[in-house]
Formats: C-alpha cells, structure tokens, sequence
C-alpha cells in the first residue's frame, strides 16, 4: 500500500504539468480582460480606435456615477429584469407542468420523444436567425401577424405592432420563452426520473393523487435541479443580447433595451466610450455574482437535510412493505405449489 | 371506471396542448422554408402559405447579388465552431484528468476556483478583451475567438464530475509498469475512456460557438471574417428592405444546416441536456 501512496506522490507534479494550458489561456483571455476592464472603469478611455488612456484624478468613480445615473442605463437594468422575470414564471410554470404530464407513471403518455425533440428545437436555432424572423413575420405593412389579423377581419388595414412598446417587449419575452421552456422541461423530467421509483410508490400506497405526488414529492426532490434552473436562467437574462439587439435593435423608444445592448451601444456606436461600458459590464459582474450568491446560500440550507432524512423513513417503510408482501406470496407460493417446487429442485 | 374516464380525459387535454406547443415550436420555421421559395409579390398579397412556390432561384440571385454571402460565413463559423470546439474538448479532458489522477497540492483549490469562475459570463470581459485584442492588431484573426476556448471552466467541472467514477487507476498503472509516459497514457487509454462525454460536450461547444453574436460582432470588422450570425444580422439591413422572399431564403440557408445536423444527432442532444448540459 505504502509503495502506492509514494508512486502517486512522485507523479503529483504531472498534475501541475497538465493544468498549464488552461492556467496560461485562463490568465491571457480571461482574468487579464476582466482586471483590464476593471481599470478601464476607471480611466478616460474612449474615442474609435484609441488604446491609451489616463486615470481620472479628480473622481475615480466618475464613470460608474455617469452609468448609474444614465437613464437609459436604468431603463435598461429595468428592461432586462421585467423581461428575465416575465419570461422565466411561464417557462418554468409550463416546464414543470409537462414534466408533470410526462413523468406520471399513471398516464403513460406516447411520442414523449418526439415532443422533447420539437420543444427543445428552437433552442438550437441561432438566435440572430429567430430574431430577424420574428421581424418578418411581425413586419409592417407585409408579415405573417398583419396578414392574419387582416384576413380575420380584427383590422381592415395593416398595422404597425412594433411600434407599441408593451407589444414589442411582449414579443421578446415570448421569443425568449419559446426558446427554453424546452430545454427547461428536459432537465426537469433528468431531475425527476433521478427520483428513486420507491419514493413514488410508497406515495401510491400511502393513497396520494396525482397532484399531491407532484406537489409533496415531486418538487421537494428536484429542489436542487430547480435552483441549478433558476440559476443558469438568470445569469443568461442578465446577458441576454441576440434577441433584443437585432429584433428591434433596443427599441421602440429603448422599450427592448437590455444592459448588454446598452453595453455594447456604448462602446461600440457613437462615441466610443469604452469607459462607461466598462463601468457598466463591472456593476453587472457584480449584480451577477452577488444574486447567484444569495442563491446559493438558499440552496444550502436545513431544509435539504430534512427531505433526505424523510424520504430515507419512506424508502425504509416501503422495503418493509414489499418485504412482508414477498413473505406472504411465498407462503403463498409454498402452499400452493410446494410439489412442483420439490420436483424442479430435484432435476 | 370513474378513474378511467377522468383518465382518458386527462389524456386527451395533454395531447392537444402538446400538439399545440408543437405547432408553435414549428410554424416559424415552416413559414420560413415556404416563403423562402415565394416571389415577393406572393409574399406581399399573402405572408402565409402553406404550399411553396417556384421562386427559390430568383430569391437566391437577388439574395447573393448584395453583401450577404452565406458561403463565407459558413467557412468562417465553420472553422471557428471546429476549432474551438476541438480546443476546449481536449483541453478540457486533459485538466479533469489533472484534477482527477493526480495528488497534487493545489488540486482542491484549483477545483474551487474552477467552480466559482464557471458563473462568470464572457460578455463582461468583452471591453477588456477588444482593448488587448485591438492593441496587439490582431482583430479580424479567426485565432482570436478559437484559443480562449482551450480555458473553458464548465466544460472542465462536466468532464471531471465525468472521469471521476470512470477512471479506473489500476489501468493507468499497469501502463505505468509496461512504460508509458504520463502523456501518452492521457491520450492512448484516458481520452478513448472519455468518448461518450467528449461527445457530448462537443456537440454543445459546437452549437453554442456557432451560434455565438457578441464576441465575433465585437471584433470582425472585416466582411471577409463574418461569421454566420454576423452575415445574418447584415439581412435586417436596408438593402433587403423589400426582398422579403430573399430575406426568408437567407434566414433559410442558415437555419438548414443546423436543423439537419439536430434531426440527425437530437437523440444524443437530448441525452446531453438532460445530463445537464451547457446553458448557451
């Protein structure tokens, strides 16, 4: 054993050795861009094509003010969190809905395969592809929705939808919903056949229905899945960039203008302040890193202990169960065909 | 029989709403494909139809006589999309096995940092990132987009959650005693032991680089460099204002690839997102 342990030691650098090529590209694309982007926060750099730059002396903090004071900035924070937010409860509500649906061992429900395959297609879809077709098919005066409502009579003339801000933020939500509620529903369903089966059946045998399986079994189980969810969807709606800039390009009137577009519209439109987009990408680090703090700091909590301690009494009472069951069929068993037993047994 | 009644009912309320959920997944995609092949002045009278038209070729002269250029940015994403997609797969394989076979000092820590800088999203560094680029001229180099990606922290925490269980030392010393170096027992035994994650990630690099914005809009310039989003932001432009049937054949030639490539491997796709797959 002892030999084993020393062998391993003597290889240990190798462990150094292999960690190199991601240390040395993590250092040069990643951790030097962002300590870069930090002190461009803080310097007066702008202006297409300029690299040098000086420290603001007199307030350091002046491009972070200008940022957080800027109203289209806030409109644009604003913007991003009502349309994370609208777009997250029916994505999560009709994943977990269709999770439901497929997951119910007593509606067995056929072609769930198909339909994993069509719901999660337009997630794989380039988004810049879905962004400048939903422009077509909501275009004025020709588009598919102008031609609908035109041919059932709603409208007697072509009306220009995207002008109006709630229709133009309506539309992006919506865009963003159908894209993931299929890749939500996948991982949730992963998350629940992750359930041990025992779980649900000793639920069964305790007389609960359909809902209150989902309700009391289900979702206290896949907690964790939820949050990994709500996570990972957070983070990509604060990011959120495709959709809204080549839809509507943030507009009408800044109405689908996110902090990303914001970002990039300051930088690289204009005048060219990379500083106030540096400023702006650091309060979002920050914003990002203190929500999926806060999170995760739920994710820890007792209550998890306490539905692991739970579902091991249930699993406990339904071997018990299945146990005495197996005792009474081979009693059964034994009583009934206790000769045809005795004779394979002397074969 | 009561049971069976509500059942069946129940039964019949989840396929409508799948079959509608299905339509609408689809109908997109389906006008697309049919008014791609539709004249604009079909288009004009009716922006739905459900039988395709004869004015594909027509859409396509129109649609390839201005700056869009479908087979440039095809090449252009292509070689990102396999560049850095091999990149980070090997890469990545090579420091879960780090993290994994080797007792090294900073093993742990190294792991924790791993976790942590996952969550950081690469669209924040982007400032930071064009200035380096930019100062060292080498914006509108391909290489640029294609290197970052031998660091890529998530891929790195799946393939060792991936070896962990896997990775059977006793392999790796037996070919330890029959003499092979450390390195090429990574790439002879280690890496075929990890095909079915390699696989997995690949297809998720793969799709989330192709399908990438930000970053090649932030530092392509050049139209010869344009990737395959980038070309496609070019048909909001007004010089396709009218073509409506040449916007929808471009918005087409991009989407058909992928649609083909997902029909073909999608049992595998979804296998990978219910592992836990990669947010884009």
């Amino acid at each position: 054993m002892r030999k084993v342990k020393n062998k391993k030691l003597s290889y240990a650098r190798y462990g150094y050795y292999f960690s190199i090529p991601f240390a040395v590209a993590f250092l040069l694309f990643t951790l030097y861009p962002i300590v870069y982007t930090v002190i461009i926060g803080f310097t007066d750099l702008k202006g297409l094509g300029m690299t040098s730059f000086h420290f603001l002396k007199d307030d350091p903090f002046r491009n972070f003010k200008t940022v957080l004071a800027n109203p289209s900035f806030k409109q644009a924070l604003s913007n991003t969190v009502v349309m994370w937010v609208l777009n997250f409860i029916p994505q999560i509500l009709l994943a977990l809905l269709l999770t439901a649906w497929f997951t119910d061992k007593r509606s067995k429900i056929v072609g769930q395969g198909f339909f994993k395959v069509i719901f999660y297609m337009p997630n794989i879809i380039t988004a810049a592809t879905i962004a400048i077709l939903f422009k077509a098919l909501f275009g004025y005066p020709v588009g598919l929705e102008n031609d609908i409502l035109v041919s059932l009579k709603i409208v007697d003339k072509p009306v220009n939808l995207l002008i109006n801000k709630t229709v133009a933020r309506g539309i992006v939500i919506f865009i963003q919903t159908w894209m993931w509620y299929g890749y939500t529903m996948i991982t949730l369903i992963s998350g629940v056949l992750g359930i041990s089966p025992e779980i649900f059946e000793s639920a069964e045998v305790d007389g609960a229905n359909r809902t209150q399986t989902f309700l009391y079994v289900t979702l206290p189980n896949i907690k964790t899945i939820l949050l990994f969810t709500l996570v990972t969807s957070l983070i990509g709606g604060l990011n959120m960039f495709d959709i809204p800039k080549l839809f509507l390009l943030g507009g009408p009137d800044n109405a689908t203008l996110t902090t990303n577009v914001f970002i990039y519209n300051q930088a690289f439109s204009g005048s060219y302040m990379y500083n106030r987009a540096a400023a702006a990408s650091m309060i979002m680090l920050v914003i990002i890193a203190i929500l999926s703090g806060i999170l995760f700091m739920i994710l820890d909590d007792k209550e998890e202990a306490e539905l692991r301690r739970q579902n091991r009494q249930m699993e406990k009472k339904f071997k018990r169960r299945q146990k005495e069951l197996a005792r009474i069929e081979k009693a059964q068993a034994d009583a009934g065909t206790g000769k045809g037993v005795d004779a394979d047994a002397e074969k | 029989m009561l049971k069976n009644k509500e059942n069946r009912k129940l039964k019949v309320v989840i396929y409508v709403v799948c079959i509608l959920l299905a339509i609408i997944s689809i109908m997109p995609f389906y006008v697309m494909f049919i008014n791609s092949t539709r004249s604009t002045t079909e288009i004009q009278q009716h922006a739905i139809s459900f039988l395709p038209s004869g004015y594909m070729l027509n859409n396509l002269k129109i649609l390839l006589g201005k700056s869009f250029n479908p087979a440039v940015g095809f090449r252009n994403s292509l070689i990102i999309s396999i560049g850095s997609t091999a990149l980070a797969v090997y890469f990545s394989s090579l420091t879960a096995y780090a993290l994994v076979a080797y007792d090294w000092k900073l093993r742990q820590p190294f792991f924790s940092f791993i976790m942590c800088v996952m969550m950081i999203p690469a669209q924040v560094t982007t400032i930071g990132f064009y200035q380096m680029v930019y100062k060292i001229g080498m914006t509108n180099h391909l290489s640029m987009l294609i290197l970052p990606a031998i660091a890529s922290p998530t891929m790195v925490f799946f393939m060792r959650q991936y070896l962990q269980p896997t990775l059977s030392m006793e392999i790796v010393q037996s070919a330890r005693i029959d003499g092979a170096k450390e390195f090429m027992i990574f790439n002879r035994i280690v890496l075929p032991i990890m095909k079915p994650a390699i696989a997995t990630q690949a297809i998720f690099s793969f799709v989330s680089s192709w399908n990438s914005l930000f970053t090649p809009l932030v530092l392509l310039t050049d139209q010869k460099k344009y990737t395959m989003p980038i070309m496609v932001s070019l048909l909001r432009g007004d010089i396709y204002k009218t073509e409506y049937g040449s916007v929808y054949l471009g918005l087409s030639l991009t989407v058909l690839p992928l649609i083909a490539v997902y029909l073909l491997l999608s049992k595998y796709i979804i296998a990978g997102v219910a592992l836990g797959g990669v947010k884009g």
